[in-house]
């Protein structure tokens, strides 16, 4: 379907597709076997520039918003979802900093993460705090000019093969939730380790590992925004990213789905190929449906964000401001429900229709040597990393009933 | 060192059919790009112009309209401008035609800015010829050199290549500016940058004809030098033989026979 890119964004997404196709597909098992870090890819992504299509040119990225990231994952999770998160996570890093980073603090990072000169991680969770962030255990006290962080974080995607890392430690433990802040920290920096690799299910090619903070000293400079808005500035990030995981996941399916197209239609049982059983082809049906209704979810989503964040973040970077403050000035709007509901009902499609895709597929779609039950395997991650779909569901209902007593309060007023 | 890589813009096809009544290649509605062999010479050029500094690498091509699509994909991979040499009296010409309007672009290249070097792909996808090249050296009067697989070095005087040879390398040094066509062996070309896809599309392309170029319509005129008897496409590649056996000795039996069966043995 044509959904009326513009000259650059069509460009993404061929570029992204040639090296989905051409250099991704023939190495895929090979990293979701072996579990190593698909550096020759990343190569090829720095060079033609797709790690920074969403990034201001202020700060040299492309200029492109939501929607150019969008674009990229999808076309590189159809080839695999593993190697397609070595680009997501370094957003992940970028957003928190683009979004509430000072310009200073912009300025330092940014460019590395545009260029893919460096990489990014991103790590909120702990063993303790899942999807309650509040929880969270490890700290950083400020001495003098610095923080001292003290802590065990886990299930950092990227983890050991980042450069640059945004963690989240509570500097004040009395104040709960208030008291969790925001910190970039390089690697390298003393004090900063890694502990376990995880051995995952899916996404393979991208390493999962804990990080340990053991007195490691970070420049004062390095807060994100203020002490304890750091859960404001995960819940931020993840409005803007959680069209990623959507963008991961509609790959996902849409790879699966043509994997299995070419399997059917040459599969033959009972004489005929199996795509002309009906059986089968209301199931193909389903599953193309499903993914058209939310790829157009996605687009419509990302566009409206993109239209609603870009003037915050545009008047941030002539004004020399932070892009959060700017976005209260302008009263931008919050796409907590929106990009919760795209993410869900992406992530939850992919898992269905790869779900499905191995069952069409058969016998052989079981077996490691067939790329379909990899799909199936990279598909489930995506109901849950970035906040689980329950977690998402909690959220969309409790921007409903927000916005529904906010309107009641408005009919009353009016009445 | 200014450095010019001459392109062309080819059909994107491994088989075009032949209209059987003109016996003419059938490339209407065929997607068009890049000659596979010049995407070589790009990079090579691109290389030469990262390595050394204040380098500039214009692209060339002689072609109708569309062939513009090819320099800007050139420019797209890093090449910093083009010249397009387009005029419907250059619509056929052969390959003496072409290299001699390819030898005229370069001239007026080289007026504004001297040229280092002229790189080439080693030949056409399409006509295959591969001595357009070698008759741009002839044109210009510079020293060619066919078949390179390696800049060895290089520098704003002199080049040390090596070419490739049936029964091994020839290692030559070559005095600038010089022709020299690439083969595939020399390096793997990139894939364009996103900013350099954006950056080509405003980048300048000039246009030049017949009057610009005071091209002589005798020499661009395929008429009486070349005459096409026919063309037909390649035969399909066949299939390999599955060497069929349970032991090592009944296989080598099998090979055995079927080199007697080819008169290999």
């Amino acid at each position: 379907m044509d959904y009326g890119f513009t000259e650059q964004q069509q460009e993404i997404v061929n570029l992204a597709r040639a090296i989905a196709q051409k250099k991704i597909r023939p190495v895929r098992e090979h990293y979701d076997q072996t579990e190593e870090f698909p550096w020759p890819i990343v190569e090829e992504l720095r060079k033609v520039g797709l790690f920074g299509v969403y990034l201001p040119e202020e700060v040299d990225g492309l200029g492109g918003g939501n929607l150019e990231l969008v674009l990229a994952a999808e076309e590189l999770s159809k080839a695999c979802g593993g190697i397609a998160l070595c680009v997501a996570t370094s957003s992940l890093c970028a957003l928190p900093i683009l979004l509430y980073g000072s310009p200073e603090l912009r300025k330092k990072y940014l460019p590395d993460l545009a260029t893919g000169k460096k990489l990014g991680a991103f790590n909120i969770t702990e063993p303790g705090a899942g999807s309650d962030a509040t929880a969270t255990k490890a700290t950083a006290v400020l001495q003098g000019d610095h923080y001292v962080v003290n802590g065990i974080k886990n299930f950092c995607s990227t983890g050991k093969d980042a450069d640059t890392y945004v963690i989240f430690a509570t500097t004040n433990p009395n104040r709960g939730a208030r008291g969790i802040s925001a910190f970039v920290v390089e690697k390298g920096t003393p004090g900063f380790t890694f502990g376990k690799k995880e051995e995952k299910m899916g996404i393979r090619a991208n390493g999962t590992y804990e990080l340990v903070f053991q007195n490691c000293k970070i420049p004062k400079e390095n807060l994100i925004y203020k002490e304890g808005y750091g859960l404001f500035i995960a819940q931020l990030t993840f409005d803007y990213s959680r069209p990623g995981v959507a963008a991961q996941a509609i790959g996902i399916a849409q790879g699966a789905l043509d994997e299995t197209m070419s399997y059917i239609r040459q599969r033959k049982q009972f004489g005929q190929s199996i795509s002309s059983f009906q059986a089968i082809q209301h199931m193909m049906a389903d599953c193309a449906t499903q993914i058209e209704a939310g790829r157009a979810l996605l687009y419509a989503t990302v566009r409206a964000m993109d239209a609603s964040n870009g003037p915050a973040i545009r008047k941030a970077m002539e004004e020399n401001k932070v892009v959060a403050d700017c976005m209260n000035e302008l009263d931008t709007k919050r796409w907590t429900k929106e990009s919760g509901m795209v993410k869900v009902f992406c992530s939850d499609t992919a898992m269905r229709v790869a779900t499905d895709c191995v069952q069409m597929c058969g016998g052989i779609g079981y077996m490691r040597d067939f790329p379909v039950e990899k799909y199936m395997r990279d598909a489930k991650i995506t109901q849950i990393y970035e906040g689980t779909n329950q977690i998402q569901r909690n959220e969309i209902a409790m921007m409903m009933i927000k916005e529904a007593a906010s309107k009641s309060k408005k009919d009353l007023v009016a009445a | 060192m200014h450095i010019v890589v001459c392109v062309k813009q080819t059909p994107a096809a491994t088989q075009v059919p032949v209209d059987a009544a003109t016996g003419k290649l059938k490339t209407e509605g065929l997607p068009y790009g890049l000659n596979p062999w010049d995407e070589y010479a790009i990079e090579e050029a691109i290389r030469i112009k990262e390595k050394l500094a204040g380098s500039t690498v214009t692209v060339l091509s002689l072609g109708p309209a569309r062939a513009e699509e090819a320099i800007r994909a050139a420019i797209a991979l890093g090449c910093d401008e083009g010249a397009h040499l387009v005029d419907p009296s250059f619509d056929g010409t052969d390959n003496m035609g072409s290299s001699y309007l390819l030898s005229l672009g370069i001239r007026k290249l080289n007026a504004a800015k001297p040229v280092g070097l002229v790189l080439c792909g080693k030949q056409s996808n399409d006509n295959e010829s591969g001595s357009v090249a070698p008759a741009l050296g002839a044109w210009l009067d510079w020293p060619s050199v066919a078949y390179v697989r390696k800049f060895a070095s290089i520098d704003e005087k002199l080049a040390k290549i090596e070419r490739a040879a049936e029964d091994g390398t020839d290692s030559l040094e070559v005095d600038l500016p010089a022709v020299v066509s690439v083969i595939k062996e020399i390096n793997e070309p990139r894939l364009p940058s996103l900013k350099g896809k954006m950056n080509s599309k405003k980048a300048p392309v000039a246009k030049w004809g017949a009057a610009e170029l005071q091209a002589e319509a005798a020499k661009v005129s395929a008429g009486g030098r070349l005459e096409i008897v026919g063309q037909t496409p390649p035969p399909p590649r066949g299939g390999g033989i599955v060497v069929p056996g349970a032991t090592a000795q009944e296989k080598a039996a099998f090979v055995a026979n079927k080199l007697k069966e080819l008169k290999f043995i």
